[in-house]
């Protein structure tokens, strides 16, 4: 609906604005926006349902087709990210949680302070200038170098997969480079969020009764923290680390664009910005799904593992 | 002497166990709150540096030592301390440091506006929805989860780009993403309201729905709202600035501190105060809210705080 009320005409969009007015009325009928808003709304819907988002205005091509291209790249991304998050979030919140009060604890406190008031794009450009421009670490902006492009025929779409099923070590290489940052800079404001939720869980289940009698009994501490009051926090876990991921492919726009990163979130800015509505909606929608089916299937694990909610 | 004096017997005053008017009660909470406000150190700071920048904001003129918008294209990219420019200067050589204090303004004027218009919203939404049932809760709700499946910055995008881009269309679309939370939680809090013994006995004196809803719902939904609107303040920032990297939120040459970043983004590897100074500022400012937020959560919501 945003599309139809947007101040640009689409038809001057395709044809540019030395066509004739022969050629205007054609492209117009063509792209059906001579019928009512209403019929117009009701076919892109029904289209959508049989997985036809239409054509891209900029690219030329069906918008499912584009979609297929870049959203393994962000896949790539926010796994890495997420997985970053989670292996140095989770412990981090049941050090802090079992630690309370000491540095370690402050430290986690920190941590998911200035991830919530960094504007994740400007860290980005500082870890470039870092990591890239000063130190020379990691590759620059981009997914893989010029000499490595196109050498790896798509399996799956995510290049460090389809690098390492082929065997080229190289590309896999040089891959890793250039996606460790933008993965890493993800990886913090999900280990953010996710090392405050471990705490608090946590926290939760330490100060609980059980806990207590398992110590009275003379239960290690080890055991009394992996084995008794981790257990319990599993499931809220996987809640909170299916959240973080939907945020991280939502959220991973603004990375994509400071690390030319050609994902989803940069073609639909980029689409945005070309007033290629068809793409813009395609986009918003396929993320809009992911994050809903997301939503969906912790909330089914969370009945299917937790015997408390049935 | 009497200063002091005086102080001394305002306070208790305002400590009294038995409050002997209502304005005195009133005033007591305030302080009590206060109180607990300012042992509370890192909400203290988030105060101080908050206070700091819209001071900063509102004294811009006075402060600057450059015209914002003044080019010298003699003097462009030049370091932080060049020849009385604290910050540099960026590409077009205008000052960094006057640009940021009139980028303050900016930020606060959405923060600001979002902060009014979205809760707003959500309350208006929320309580209807909650006091009302049936089939108008469940479509306002559903009509709310549209909302929430969308990712925030994807559907700020997307009404930025229909609406045009300026800092008032970024306001609303930041608002029109930002209220559904709002309505979930004015639309709890009416749930509980609804059914209590003084709303069934305005009923009976014949208030009709509307009065009920603005007169005797709505103040108790507001120190919830409240609350999360400070907790959200860091986000709103955020948001703006990101939309205004991105060209879709203040146009140039408005000295929006997102948009100065992104200006900056093109010589940040050889020219790293463009870009970095502006950031620090956007950081300060969000970090500030959130440390404030947090202390007011704590003060104003016991059954919240108190980790």
């Amino acid at each position: 609906m945003i599309g139809r009320v947007m101040p640009i005409d689409p038809v001057l969009a395709v044809i540019g604005e030395r066509a004739t007015q022969a050629q205007y009325d054609e492209t117009f009928r063509e792209l059906g926006l001579d019928r009512p808003l209403i019929v117009q709304f009701g076919i892109y819907v029904g289209n959508v349902l049989q997985g036809d988002f239409g054509t891209s205005i900029r690219t030329g091509q069906q918008v499912a087709d584009d979609i297929k291209r870049v959203f393994p790249a962000t896949l790539e991304l926010a796994t890495l990210g997420t997985l970053i998050g989670v292996f140095l979030g989770v412990p981090l919140g049941v050090v802090a949680a079992v630690r309370r009060g000491s540095w370690i604890d402050q430290v986690s406190r920190f941590v998911g302070l200035i991830g919530y008031s960094m504007p994740i794009f400007w860290l980005g450009l500082v870890g470039l200038l870092l990591f890239y421009g000063i130190l020379a670490w990691v590759a620059g902006p981009g997914r893989v170098g010029i000499f490595y492009q196109g050498i790896v025929e798509p399996i799956t779409g995510m290049l460090l997969v389809d690098s390492l099923l082929r065997g080229e070590w190289a590309v896999f290489k040089d891959a890793f480079s250039h996606i460790i940052l933008p993965a890493s800079l993800l990886g913090y404001y999900s280990l953010a969020y996710i090392s405050r939720m471990t705490r608090s869980f946590m926290l939760e289940q330490l100060n609980s009764e059980y806990v207590t009698t398992a110590r009275v009994k003379g239960l290690s501490e080890s055991t009394v923290i992996w084995k008794h009051a981790f257990r319990n926090i599993r499931i809220q876990l996987i809640t909170v680390i299916a959240l973080a991921y939907a945020n991280l492919l939502e959220g991973s726009v603004l990375t994509e664009i400071i690390f030319a990163w050609p994902g989803i979130g940069q073609y639909i800015t980029t689409s945005l910005l070309a007033n290629d509505m068809n793409s813009v909606l395609g986009g918003t929608i396929v993320i809009g799904t992911i994050f809903v089916c997301l939503n969906i299937f912790s909330d089914l694990l969370y009945r299917f593992f937790d015997p408390r909610s049935k | 002497m009497t200063a002091t004096a005086d102080k001394q017997s305002m306070r208790e005053w305002l400590l009294a166990e038995e409050p002997t008017s209502r304005r005195q009660a009133r005033a007591a909470a305030w302080y009590q709150g206060w109180l607990s406000f300012r042992s509370n150190t890192l909400a203290m700071v988030g105060l101080i540096i908050l206070v700091f920048l819209i001071l900063c904001a509102i004294f811009a003129p006075l402060l600057a030592t450059n015209d914002p918008f003044a080019q010298d294209l003699a003097a462009r990219l030049k370091p932080p301390g060049w020849e009385g420019h604290f910050f540099g200067t960026d590409s077009l050589g205008r000052d960094i440091y006057s640009r940021l204090l009139y980028g303050a303004r900016i930020s606060i004027y959405i923060v600001l506006l979002v902060a009014m218009v979205a809760p707003l919203l959500g309350l208006v939404i929320g309580t209807i929805s909650g006091y009302m049932g049936g089939w108008v809760d469940v479509l306002l709700m559903r009509f709310t989860d549209i909302f929430l499946a969308f990712p925030r910055l994807i559907l700020a995008l997307a009404f930025v780009a229909a609406l045009g881009a300026g800092i008032e269309n970024a306001v609303l679309a930041i608002s029109l993403t930002a209220w559904p939370p709002y309505a979930r939680i004015a639309r709890a809090e009416t749930l509980t309201i609804r059914n209590s013994d003084y709303i069934h006995a305005i009923k009976l004196q014949g208030a009709g729905t509307a009065r009920i809803i603005t007169r005797h719902i709505w103040p108790l939904c507001i120190s919830s709202l409240v609350i999360r609107v400070t907790l959200d303040m860091a986000g709103i920032i955020l948001t703006a600035a990101g939309l205004g990297f991105l060209g879709l939120g203040a146009q140039p040459p408005s000295p929006e501190w997102g948009a100065m970043i992104s200006e900056g983004r093109k010589y940040i590897l050889d020219y790293w105060w463009v870009a970095t100074i502006p950031g620090l500022a956007i950081f300060a400012i969000s970090l500030a809210f959130n440390l404030l937020g947090d202390g007011l959560r704590d003060v104003l919501d016991p059954k919240e705080g108190g980790q």
